[in-house]
């Protein structure tokens, strides 16, 4: 039982990776989010020069790889004055990132709910931004959530490319694992095994997150009444 | 004394090239019902939506009572909670309950408070017969109830006037009639109404005046008695004939 004992031994290594892994998620979810549905409405409602801006900025983060995004922030900022630390530079760039596609999912709902609420919206003398708080983002949320869903689970895996600039996540756990008992094989399937269980998890709370704001008649499909 | 409430003044809408219509000229008054008819494609739907400046018209003025709304420095948001507006598709808030529709403006608009906009919002889904419906999400009533729920959106908001851009089209022919009765009901306590409409029954029953409009012009407008047994254009009456004829088999069939 040498990958049980191995499992024993780093078991609370393990557990402390985890909960970098877990917390690297959340932050670059949240700061995708809030980050991603500012783009996505200046896509889509911006003047052109505002959506251009956001079109190029999705177009940017998702055409590279967030490995290079990472290093850029990491070694690059301090040569233009600004030094992170690691968990910061990886905050940041997994929220930069996480940004681009969030913001893609969001544009595609709130389009697809768009011009013809906005006009019901105004025509009652709801302003612009009013109809966009109270009418469309309620809607494009839910349109969205389905899609979406993908990408706190992909973030998750994602941020293991975090353990290369030396933040202590699951990742850099299974490495350290892995060298002091030269078991490889055991120390990266105990880690697959323990990023599996916090994708079903995330999976069934994104599945509960679903069934709870599900509104009747309010579907997924994107077909106007 | 009859006082205009809608004043139209050469009102011209272009998208490019594209002329929709040019130079339509039209007074509302109190009270009345005016039914706009005519071909579709016409520009009768952008005509309303430039009456509550959804769309922007390109040329001429609009008077709401005494206010030129096309006038630079108006308040759109202001003017547009004093005209009412039915679409074709209803487009009710779909995350909302019928009674939450009603009250959205009422709160957000009016800054009623949250009391006094229930009991009001509760009205006016009793007004149009939905009194048991408040708690319906759209999804889950027929289309002659949405588009009642969109009439009580906008009656809640004690419009001037009201616009309806085609109200029944959407809906199943046995539907129709729901929505119908209530508009003739609207009508006739004298809201000041402009219905696009081919419901030529309804035109004739409950119009005060009514329009035909083709390729961006008003050709002839009149009483139906007018229209109907003395049009002045050949082209009103092919009109008035073939619709006649499609209404009546319609009839026939339901």
């Amino acid at each position: 039982m040498e990958w049980f004992q191995l499992l024993q031994r780093f078991f609370g290594d393990f557990m402390q990776g985890a909960g970098v892994t877990l917390e690297l998620t959340a932050v670059g979810l949240l700061i995708g989010f809030v980050l991603g549905l500012a783009l996505a409405l200046a896509k889509t409602f911006g003047a052109p020069g505002v959506s251009k801006f956001a079109t190029g900025y999705i177009e940017l983060f998702r055409g590279t790889p967030l490995l290079v995004q990472l290093f850029l922030i990491y070694y690059g900022l301090p040569s233009l004055g600004l030094t992170l630390s690691q968990t910061l530079s990886a905050y940041l760039a997994l929220g930069l990132n996480s940004a681009a596609y969030q913001a893609e999912y969001l544009r595609g709902a709130i389009q697809a709910i768009g011009d013809a609420q906005m006009m019901a919206g105004r025509s009652i003398g709801l302003s612009r931004w009013q109809t966009i708080r109270l009418v469309i983002l309620p809607q494009a949320l839910r349109l969205a959530l389905p899609a979406w869903s993908n990408e706190p689970i992909s973030l998750l895996k994602t941020t293991a490319v975090v353990f290369l600039i030396a933040v202590q996540d699951l990742m850099a756990k299974a490495k350290r694992a892995a060298t002091t008992t030269y078991n490889p094989i055991g120390s990266y399937i105990a880690v697959a095994v323990i990023y599996l269980v916090m994708v079903f998890i995330l999976d069934a709370l994104l599945k509960w997150l679903e069934r709870k704001t599900k509104i009747p008649g309010l579907e997924t499909d994107t077909n106007p009444a | 004394m009859i006082k205009p409430i809608l004043t139209v003044k050469n009102l011209t809408k272009r998208y490019g090239e594209h002329t929709v219509f040019e130079n339509i000229n039209l007074t509302v008054n109190e009270g009345d019902t005016i039914v706009i008819i005519g071909p579709s494609g016409t520009g009768k739907s952008t005509f309303l939506r430039c009456l509550n400046l959804l769309t922007k018209p390109n040329g001429g003025q609009i008077w709401l009572d005494d206010q030129e709304i096309t006038a630079k420095d108006v308040d759109e948001d202001q003017v547009r909670q004093h005209i009412g507006m039915v679409f074709q598709n209803f487009l009710l808030f779909n995350h909302l309950t019928a009674l939450e529709n009603v009250k959205l403006g009422l709160i957000h608009v009016k800054h009623m408070s949250k009391e006094a906009a229930e009991a009001k919002a509760r009205e006016e889904l009793a007004r149009v017969g939905l009194a048991e419906q408040a708690d319906h999400y759209p999804g889950q009533l027929s289309g002659g109830q949405q588009q009642r729920v969109g009439i009580a959106r906008a009656l809640a908001m004690d419009p001037r006037i009201m616009l309806f851009d085609e109200p029944t089209s959407a809906l199943d022919p046995e539907l129709i009639g729901e929505v119908l009765e209530v508009m003739r009901k609207l009508s006739f306590e004298g809201m000041t109404m402009i219905v696009v409409t081919h419901e030529m029954g309804f035109a004739r029953e409950v119009a005060d005046r009514i329009v035909f409009m083709e390729k961006g012009q008003i050709v002839e407008e009149g009483t139906p008695d007018q229209l109907f047994y003395h049009p002045q254009h050949e082209r009103t009456r092919e009109f008035l004939w073939k619709i006649t004829e499609l209404y009546g088999k319609k009839e026939k069939e339901a």
